[in-house]
């Protein structure tokens, strides 16, 4: 049984240093985020004008909606509950695993089938149900291959993208038995065949579990409907065949109307598989006698995130509808791998969000701030337009002012005649050399070890992003 | 305090900053275009659906009948499940056993997945991202009925296809159960290249039912 945990990892650099030794880790990552970037790319193009317009539509929603969470919220739970489903609030993961586990209990059930959900892999309930006997199934392919391989997810979107396909056939050949039907012996790497095996292997699964647990990527308020987008049918299978459904969602999951997913079911499957649309999306409110479970429940996760909307920079963080294509685009994730970010939200978006959520406890939440080189690729791409690089520089004072992360710490001491406020220090880092990259003598976190034995490049006069962008438009005219 | 009082209490906490007068009612700006019109409807929907690896057919509507027929001999399909109120000239005279669902009358699930294919209707096709939703309309049936067999075939008729995915979320009733499918079940997790046939049906044919003219 799977008992991985993100507790106990090492802070950024530590982490980074070994995964960008791995050069198979590399290799894969490299295959699948260009792969991926590709195809982001040319169904965003050919939206035209109209991307920029939802986008900005899309991030309006949002902060609206952040701005009357309280409002939006109750709202939310009256919509649920007239239509046949009951609300429970959760204020931490230690709360929301409790409720999780007593709804399962009171179904009689030991095993459980999961959807892929973010919040769900955030307060680990997984490890929270195994500890009270319950065994949850993940029915995500790549979440199946995670859990099989007793490994930790890597990136939101796909959690082992860190795995190539011979990786995978060698884990469903060694691991399927023991959790259930087994993996043909003649498997072979074939994505076909290995997409084959998930199937007979999770079938019976599906038509024989009785109760299900997923996350959402939206609640809509005024409707009181949740919306489910996937790929495999593994999300239909769940959300469809059981008696009893629980649903576990943050509450930054809110949007105020129906008519509002007119935007995000546009953004969302685009930045994310870069597709035009994901292959199924379910919506469900409430209850349907007769048709899907007859029992349904929505556990509203805070864990951190009232915390988030407190800070009125990093609050922005909260718009997130976990598309990952920040991940994808980022060249410091392409290099070292989401295991490298400590917590289940790996790359840029996980560096904003993972210490906002937890607070600066450890190393590994003050190291994330600076697991960036503030390029601002993760911005240009984030479809509710989350200024990534502003709330990392923000974030960067917040440790800076605090007990301290050491690099920072030390470039502060040595550079006091120049940065004399975390406030300047924070300007200076936005507007370096025109760009976005404060480069001191020698840098704080991961590359500190390289800059013990050489000296940094000066930092030159435009940034190669603003370079290539003005050279792009010159030609262009 | 009850941990509803006490995260809207930190959350009212948390928005102090926001004036007490700012409105609730928020008259979004739907700048945005309806659909991004790259040709004519149903061409569109074609080629988005045939994009993905689902068989498209475009008949007449006098021919529905014939068409899904064809179709089901072509797949070898005999026993075939139906929702419970499938237009009669859809399958008359096909010949086919249909195994009727309903919401007061559900086939289990062992009786889905051994059944040869489902066939439905739909409620909205939206053309530039080839997809169609099922609501669970008399002619489209429980949610499960498209999901546990592996052929589902469905007809959609050209008055329910939109251009543009506002234009479909518009149409759409969300009390209802909806189902948006496009294409074949498919998964992207190895290596972040589309394998279509995983836990949905793997094979997905479409009847677009031209208007009559």
């Amino acid at each position: 049984m799977s008992d991985a945990t993100f507790l106990g990892m090492p802070p950024f650099p530590e982490a980074a240093r070994t995964a960008v030794k791995d050069s198979r880790l590399r290799y894969n990552l490299r295959k699948a985020t260009h792969t991926i970037r590709d195809k982001r790319a040319h169904v965003v193009d050919e939206m035209g004008d109209d991307w920029a317009r939802l986008r900005t539509e899309g991030a309006a929603v949002k902060t609206h909606t952040l701005r009357h969470l309280d409002r939006y919220l109750e709202q939310l739970e009256a919509s649920v509950s007239r239509a046949g489903g009951h609300v429970h609030w959760a204020s931490d993961a230690a709360e929301a695993n409790r409720i999780v586990t007593a709804l399962v209990k009171a179904t009689g059930e030991t095993d459980v089938v999961k959807v892929k959900s973010m919040a769900t892999q955030e307060i680990e309930l997984n490890n929270a149900l195994a500890a009270e006997g319950i065994t949850a199934y993940e029915t995500d392919l790549a979440e199946l291959i995670v859990q099989l391989g007793n490994d930790l997810p890597s990136h939101i979107l796909v959690p082992a993208i860190h795995l190539g396909r011979a990786q995978i056939r060698e884990i469903f050949l060694e691991q399927m038995a023991e959790w259930g039907t087994p993996a043909p012996p003649g498997l072979t790497d074939d994505p076909r065949a290995l997409a084959e095996a998930a199937r007979a292997h999770l079938r019976e699964r599906f038509l024989r579990t009785r109760t299900a647990i997923s996350g959402a990527n939206f609640a809509v308020a005024d409707s009181g409907t949740l919306v489910v987008l996937e790929s495999e049918g593994n999300g239909r299978m769940c959300l469809t065949l059981p008696q009893t459904l629980i649903s576990v969602v943050g509450i930054e999951k809110i949007v105020p109307t129906w008519d509002d997913l007119e935007v995000f079911m546009q953004l969302l499957p685009r930045s994310s598989t870069g597709e035009r649309m994901n292959p199924y999306t379910s919506t469900w409110t409430g209850v349907t006698p007769g048709d899907g479970p007859q029992e349904f429940h929505l556990v509203l996760l805070d864990n951190g995130r009232t915390d988030v909307l407190a800070d009125t920079v990093g609050r922005q963080a909260l718009r997130c509808i976990r598309c990952s294509a920040c991940l994808n685009t980022c060249p410091v994730y392409e290099r070292t791998g989401g295991h490298s970010y400590g917590s289940v939200y790996p790359g840029p978006i996980g560096a904003i969000l993972t210490p906002q959520l937890r607070g600066m406890g450890s190393e590994v939440e003050e190291s994330l701030p600076y697991a960036s080189s503030l390029c601002g690729a993760c911005y240009e791409v984030c479809p509710v337009a989350i200024d990534i690089p502003e709330v990392l520089v923000h974030l960067r004072e917040e440790v800076a002012e605090g007990h301290g992360h050491l690099g920072e710490k030390t470039l502060m001491a040595g550079a006091e005649a120049v940065f004399s406020s975390s406030t300047a220090l924070g300007a200076v880092q936005r507007a370096a050399g025109l760009g976005r990259t404060l480069v001191p003598r020698h840098l704080p976190g991961l590359a500190g070890a390289w800059t013990d034995t050489r000296d940094v490049p000066d930092v030159p006069a435009e940034s190669f992003r603003r370079w290539w962008n003005e050279r792009e438009r010159e030609e262009g005219r | 305090m009850s941990a509803k009082e006490a995260i809207l209490a930190r959350v009212r906490a948390a928005l102090a900053d926001v004036p007490a007068d700012e409105p609730l009612e928020r008259a979004p700006d739907r700048a945005h275009l309806d659909s991004h019109g790259v040709g004519p409807t149903l061409d569109v929907l074609e080629d988005r659906l045939i994009d993905y690896k689902a068989l498209v057919h475009r008949t007449p509507a006098d021919r529905v009948g014939e068409e899904i027929a064809a179709a089901l001999a072509r797949r070898g399909a005999r026993r075939v499940v139906v929702p419970p109120a499938l237009p009669g000239e859809w399958l008359a005279g096909t010949g086919i056993e249909t195994l009727t669902d309903s919401r007061e009358e559900p086939l289990t699930v062992r009786e889905l997945d051994a059944s040869d294919g489902v066939i439905t209707g739909c409620a909205v096709a939206i053309a530039e991202t080839g997809t169609i939703v099922l609501d669970g309309g008399p002619d489209q049936g429980r949610r499960a009925i498209t999901l546990v067999p592996d052929y589902h075939l469905c007809v959609v008729r050209a008055d329910q296809v939109v251009d543009g995915v506002p234009q479909g979320v518009r149409l759409l009733d969300p009390a209802r159960p909806l189902t948006w499918i496009s294409g074949p079940s498919a998964t992207s997790d190895i290596e972040l290249n589309r394998v279509e046939g995983v836990h949905g049906p793997r094979t997905l044919e479409v009847l677009l039912v031209e208007a009559a003219t």
